[in-house]
């Protein structure tokens, strides 16, 4: 009986807890992240045809020269701490794009320089980041290892 | 080439708000969302889906975190085509390389030069 009473307690703590959450302004974010993520794009694609253009990179491999790039924006703007009000603002656009990677593998260097260079950026310099790699390189793993298997098998 | 800067920016923009919409209505974390969109661009490059909306959309594709998972992929299925199973694991990186080395490499000079803010 107590039990009971304790869970409609929980329940109705968990109502109120509802009515009183901030309701999250869910179309004006999804507009903000739309038009700043895709001023991150447009940037790339500027970037894009200025290696197609001046170095002679094909619309294949310019993707690489340009992620570089991109990170390097992104490792300007987060040292001068631009990165983190863009953030603010644009929630998912400025976090979608490989800036958004960029800045967490940077901004994790910068806060850990403190304590020291091997033991703090070192080791702590994939330390936003590192999920992102330890997922993307897993699921690519799995998905390229089944589409190898299944290749061997009907083209054998 | 005035279109491809159009579709750059809507196609870029709507992946970020495929991400908004996992932080805001999913309630994930900004971490959980990044694997996600990185998972889901491995499976697209399986299917080869992702390759069609890059030639389409340019950077509006090539940008997103998406594409990380997608080249991944690519990577792993072009050495794999020349040195099998094997091939999987050793060409993992080709395409991506470049991201990375450029995150550590500007990453620790960014240690070096900037002081933490705030």
């Amino acid at each position: 009986m107590a039990k009971d009473n304790k869970t409609q307690e929980q329940e109705q703590y968990k109502k109120l807890e509802q009515k009183y959450e901030t309701k999250r302004p869910v179309l004006k974010n999804c507009l903000k992240a739309f038009l700043v993520g895709g001023t991150f794009c447009l940037v790339g694609q500027f970037i894009t045809y200025f290696y197609i253009f001046f170095f002679n990179f094909t619309e294949q491999t310019a993707g690489n020269p340009t992620v570089a790039t991109m990170i390097f924006i992104a490792m300007l703007l987060t040292g001068f701490g631009v990165y983190d009000r863009i953030g603010q603002f644009a929630g998912a656009g400025s976090a979608v794009p490989v800036t958004g990677f960029g800045n967490s593998v940077i901004s994790a260097a910068i806060e850990h320089r403190t304590e020291g260079l091997v033991l703090g950026v070192g080791s702590n310099i994939f330390k936003l980041a590192g999920s992102v790699i330890v997922f993307g390189v897993f699921s690519a793993f799995v998905v390229a290892l089944i589409k190898q298997i299944y290749q061997m098998i009907i083209g054998g | 080439m005035l279109a491809m800067f159009f579709w750059a920016f809507v196609v870029g923009g709507l992946i970020c708000v495929v991400g908004q919409l996992l932080f805001d209505i999913a309630k994930l974390t900004p971490a959980h969302t990044m694997s996600l969109l990185v998972s889901t661009g491995a499976v697209l490059g399986g299917f080869q889906w992702y390759e069609p909306l890059a030639n389409f959309a340019g950077a509006g594709a090539t940008i997103p975190i998406v594409s990380f998972g997608n080249s991944l992929v690519n990577g792993a299925m072009q050495e794999a085509s020349q040195h099998g199973l094997v091939g999987v694991l050793t060409g993992m990186f080709e395409i991506t390389s470049s991201g990375i080395s450029a995150a550590v490499v500007f990453g620790f000079l960014a240690a070096l030069i900037f002081k933490p803010k705030g």
